[in-house]
């Protein structure tokens, strides 16, 4: 029977189909780890007396709750140290490998996946972070998770879940330049909204997405969870092997020939059927800004602040008037109008290195706005040092950028980077919830290229509003990989096998 | 867990659509540990607010929350499910649900029904107009009472189950190990192990300093 690619790898895992309304049960591939959803799920295997099934399975990283300065001192709040060293216990007693602050493959648990090679087609992964559908641009099924389905999966390795609907989102045409990925995956959250997705795989498909590097891809499926949906995914293809080769935990020799024949096959059959189906036109879109409180307040940033008064439903005209208050935002006015006190280019959405090299690409030998603080946050160690590689360092220094270590940083009001009340940021992030970059902070999710545009106007911008010199070639912004420099940005030296300092699994 | 059938408590309105986790509760109280006590953090941004409803008597012990669409969207956070039962809360109402939310909430014992929008309304006005009305929920027959009306709620059949038996996930999956077993041995070599570890050569990561002002 014909199958969409989900139905396909919910099938590979099925450890036992539920009857009657149970649940089926499904074997995970790959379980990541961080400090602020799992201590508690580990308490639970303590109070239980289980061991963890799979620690090869299994991996930890330090992002939301870490400095991104002075990274080398001790935590100063307390409370959070308390939560990362009681990660590193947790490591260190149950036997799972963590990359801890300082260590050069620590970063943002969807980078950290991936960039290891980790992360590969037709896998189950889950988290307890619900941005783990990053993991979806692979072509696996990949999904946020609870602290108890963490203790769950810690368990057991599986988790019982009820089937997803599919549904097929095809965009079409080609960027326009000056647009990327972030784009779209605003312009498909407005359109459908917030809760558009509940209870949907999305799947990514059509021109443009199969144009799209794995870092766009990623950054689309990412916020995928924006959409309501737990998961998003692309089928792989050549830009996903290609992306993989050479990584650390790629599979060699016959295994990868065996893994691409098989992740050849997975694509949704063409007569399958999709429980709903969206289709967008690439070629239409222009550079999202959100102005509102949720992901789906978004407009093309030649538009105007909406006016209330004008929305007819009921319910989403409140929420617009809270909205418009939160933000301290008159209805009418021009997105382009807004001025923003901080712009944050980084996080799991859009803190990778092709993100970096087109932000560095628009403010090299140009000047900050006046007034404007700038973080630029690395995903990883790794990218931060293939950044530093690249020269792409001095230029955000230069700029009068901060160049920071490697976190979750700004995305969420958790670490000391954070917004202060009433203060306004232009955020390459994925969430603007009230509060959600620092009590009383009010967020505009932009791409990277409008984050750029912005930091040097201090308002709103996109590239149309900068005079470009003409030997900008604005084509390699759509995520294509830049001359010279490797798609995925590593330098593809052989990987080295490193013994950890703890208990490894029985074999 | 405990088991649930049948709980009656004070109802609480709340007007607001999209009520993300970040709102239940905000990201600086997820430091904490622990599983428990996080009854203060609980919806932390709106409970200065004197106007806010939890801030009202007749509605400050409440128990059954009746919710605008999409409640509990955005991260996968359980503490927000912690927060609502560590306050008080045995059950949420709303006519749509976040996955996330609903899932985590089935594994804590707190009960998420899908109520229609329209009964929704009905709810908030009776609540509205003699705050402190007490609701029924009834988890057997799926039923909502509050005053003069009875309006049934959606739950998927093995929550409910799971709910009323008050059984624990990870021992039901447990009992299936042999099933784990057999399909561990059949999956492919190329899927990956995080161990042994492999990753590029370590460097030294140089430290981020603050700016100087």
């Amino acid at each position: 029977m014909a199958g969409t690619l989900a139905e396909k790898v919910w099938d590979a895992h099925l450890v036992r189909h539920g009857a009657n309304g149970e649940p089926d049960l499904l074997y995970i591939d790959l379980h990541l780890l961080h400090e602020v959803t799992s201590p508690q799920a580990f308490e639970g295997l303590r109070l239980a007396g289980r061991p963890v099934r799979r620690p090869d399975l299994t991996i930890a990283t330090e992002d939301h709750n870490t400095p991104t300065l002075d990274i080398d001192l001790p935590i100063a709040d307390s409370t959070s140290r308390t939560q990362i060293d009681k990660l590193r216990e947790n490591a260190r007693e149950f036997g799972i490998r963590i990359h801890s602050l300082g260590d050069s493959d620590q970063g943002i648990v969807h980078q950290v996946g991936p960039q290891l090679g980790l992360t590969m087609p037709g896998l189950t992964v889950v988290c307890g972070d619900s941005h783990t559908s990053t993991h979806g641009a692979f072509g696996g099924l990949a999904f946020g998770i609870g602290t108890s389905e963490v203790e769950h999966v810690l368990a057991t390795q599986t988790l019982p879940l009820q089937p997803f609907k599919t549904m097929a989102i095809t965009v079409d045409g080609e960027l326009p330049p000056g647009t990327t990925s972030k784009d779209i995956i605003l312009a498909i959250i407005a359109k459908i909204g917030t809760g558009g997705g509940q209870g949907y795989v999305l799947e990514y498909r059509g021109e443009a997405i199969r144009r799209l590097s794995m870092e766009a891809r990623m950054t689309i499926c990412n916020m995928s969870i924006e959409a309501g949906a737990r998961a998003g995914m692309i089928a792989p293809d050549q830009t996903t092997f290609d992306y993989l080769k050479g990584r650390p935990h790629a599979p060699e020799g016959e295994d990868w020939d065996a893994a691409v024949e098989y992740w050849k096959t997975l694509k949704s059959d063409d007569d399958a059927v999709f429980d709903a189906e969206v289709v967008l036109k690439a070629s239409d879109l222009e550079p999202f800004v959100t102005w509102g409180t949720n992901p789906g307040q978004g407009l093309p940033i030649s538009a105007n602040v909406p006016v209330p008064a004008e929305i007819a439903d009921a319910n989403e005209r409140v929420a617009a008037e809270r909205a418009l208050e939160y933000m301290g935002l008159e209805p009418g006015v021009p997105l382009r109008d807004i001025k923003v006190d901080t712009v944050f280019m980084g996080s799991c959405t859009n803190g990778r290195i092709e993100d970096l090299r087109s932000i560095a690409k628009v403010l090299k030998g140009r000047e900050k706005a006046k007034d404007v603080r700038v973080l630029v946050v690395p995903a990883s160690a790794r990218v931060r040092l293939q950044a530093e590689a690249e020269g792409l360092d001095v230029i955000f220094k230069e700029f009068g950028a901060e160049w920071r270590n490697a976190g979750c940083s700004m995305c969420l009001g958790m670490n000391p980077d954070q917004l202060a009340p009433g203060e306004r940021s232009a955020s390459t992030s994925n969430r603007n919830f009230e509060g959600r970059q620092g009590k009383g902070g009010r967020t505009h999710l932009v791409s990277p290229l409008v984050a750029a545009a912005t930091a040097i106007r201090g308002t709103l911008s996109s590239l149309a509003d900068l005079d470009l010199p003409d030997d900008v070639d604005l084509t390699t912004f759509d995520g294509s990989p830049l001359d010279g420099v490797g798609a995925s940005g590593f330098d593809g030296s052989a990987p080295v096998f490193v013994d950890l300092p703890f208990a490894k699994p029985a074999a | 867990m405990e088991k649930f059938t049948v709980h009656t408590g004070v109802g609480v309105p709340l007007r607001r659509s999209n009520v993300d986790t970040d709102q239940i509760i905000p990201a600086v109280y997820l430091k904490r540990i622990t599983r428990t006590g996080f009854e203060d953090a609980l919806f932390a941004a709106w409970r200065g607010d004197p106007a806010f409803v939890l801030n009202q008597d007749a509605y400050r012990s409440g128990s059954v929350l009746v919710a605008g669409p999409d409640f509990g969207t955005g991260s996968s956070r359980e503490h927000a499910v912690w927060a609502l039962k560590d306050y008080g809360f045995k059950v949420v109402l709303a006519s749509r649900f976040a996955d996330i939310f609903r899932g985590n909430s089935g594994k804590q014992g707190l009960v998420a029904g899908v109520v229609a929008q329209e009964d929704i309304e009905l709810l908030w006005k009776i609540l509205e107009a003699n705050p402190g009305t007490e609701v029924t929920v009834d988890l057997e027959n799926r039923t909502v009472h509050a005053d003069d009306i009875t309006v049934p709620f959606q739950i998927d059949d093995y929550t409910r189950w799971r709910l009323m038996e008050g059984l624990d996930d990870i021992g039901l999956t447990l009992q299936k190990e042999d099933a784990i077993t057999e399909y561990e041995a059949k999956r492919e070599a190329w899927r990956p192990k995080t161990l042994p570890a492999k990753h590029w050569a370590k460097v030294d990561i140089e430290p981020a300093r603050p700016a100087q002002v």
